[in-house]
């Protein structure tokens, strides 16, 4: 779907907020909804007529923010079961727009699209994933080159914020044995390491290592 | 009949009572300890604090013993969820959502969902009363 939309957000909460800011950034039409009446005189200085109080599982609401000529109808409350309501109440009663659903609680993500909500975005799954991710990218060693045939590498290594040797400096390290450090990448910068230097992380660490060396190189970082 | 009633408020609370002096059997859920004050002192049916949202405080009772159960907790959309989740999950022989909006009643009606209003209700009753005068 290309072009303008016209998307009404129930829930003025951080995702709905956000959210309407960006697609109104992007020269979308937005309607928030939001049931919390100090929050709409909060946020109406900065949206306008983009914004009214009201309960968006009720019917009444939706038509007067106009779901009948929407193109999507987020629902981002911290309640799913006021997510559900709204996408199913839109479906019925209004045919063109799209439901979408905040799901809080992840088990609840198949009942969501088996009864009819469009699409359902999960926060926890999605941060689950970047985990998942993260802990694999953690482990991640990268050979750059090999020397000697095969017997010493150098490696690089980005290190994650629970690495142990962040915020250590070098002299208060134990390297492994036939290891040293020769180059810590801290975004432009590239830093010749000595005993002074702490890590932090996201540092990209090279190290010239013995092949026999780093597993216990890999363990440390 | 084996009945669960999810939510102990002034309908949910004489209801249990009155189903258990009439000698059916009864469980009843509330998130909130303090709601089951509400009870009588001679009911004999099965309290559970606990979330009706949650499936693990509704699956023993569905699984073993119930046939009915009614939601009736004070949120239309809390009773709406609990019905449409335990009819996909479990063979009920009833499952009935008290929703006190009527559009939402009627709408969800519509879609096979066995809701009761009380707004409904009362104002048949009132119209009712007006006639008669």
């Amino acid at each position: 779907m290309g072009g303008i939309m016209y998307i009404i957000i129930v829930g003025a909460g951080k995702v709905g907020y956000h959210l309407g800011r960006l697609l109104i950034d992007q020269g979308h039409e937005v309607m928030l909804i939001e049931e919390n009446r100090s929050k709409v005189d909060l946020l109406s200085f900065e949206f306008h007529d983009a914004i009214m109080q009201g309960d968006g599982s009720m019917v009444e609401v939706l038509k007067e923010a106009g779901a009948n000529r929407a193109d999507v109808v987020v629902a981002t409350t911290g309640n799913d079961e006021d997510n559900l309501v709204v996408c199913q109440v839109t479906k019925m009663m209004f045919l063109r727009p799209r439901t979408i659903a905040r799901v809080n609680n992840p088990r609840n993500e198949e009942l969501f699209t088996g009864l009819g909500v469009d699409a359902s975005v999960s926060a926890t799954k999605i941060i689950n994933a970047m985990i998942q991710e993260q802990v694999k990218a953690g482990d991640m060693m990268i050979p750059l080159l090999t020397l000697k045939a095969g017997d010493v590498e150098i490696v690089e290594v980005e290190l994650s914020r629970s690495s142990h040797i962040v915020k250590k400096k070098i002299k208060d390290l134990t390297l492994p044995p036939a290891s040293i450090f020769i180059a810590v990448i801290r975004g432009e910068e590239v830093i010749i390491p000595y005993g002074e230097t702490e890590f932090q992380p996201e540092d990209k660490v090279l190290a010239l290592v013995k092949r026999t060396s780093e597993p216990a190189l890999r363990e440390m970082l | 009949m084996r009945v669960m009633i999810v939510g102990c408020g002034r309908v949910g609370s004489v209801l249990a009572n009155r189903l258990d002096e009439a000698g059916h059997q009864v469980v009843v859920l509330d998130r909130n300890q303090q709601a089951f004050r509400r009870l009588s002192e001679k009911f004999s049916g099965r309290r559970i604090v606990g979330n009706g949202l949650v499936e693990e405080y509704v699956r023993p009772t569905l699984q073993e013993e119930a046939d009915i159960l009614f939601a009736m907790t004070d949120k239309d959309n809390v009773n709406l969820m609990i019905v449409q989740r335990v009819k996909r999950h479990f063979q009920l022989g009833r499952v009935v959502a008290v929703v006190h909006d009527s559009i939402l009643a009627g709408l969800y009606k519509e879609l096979g969902v066995e809701t009761v209003c009380p707004t409904d209700l009362v104002i048949k009753d009132l119209l009712q009363m007006i006639t008669e005068s």
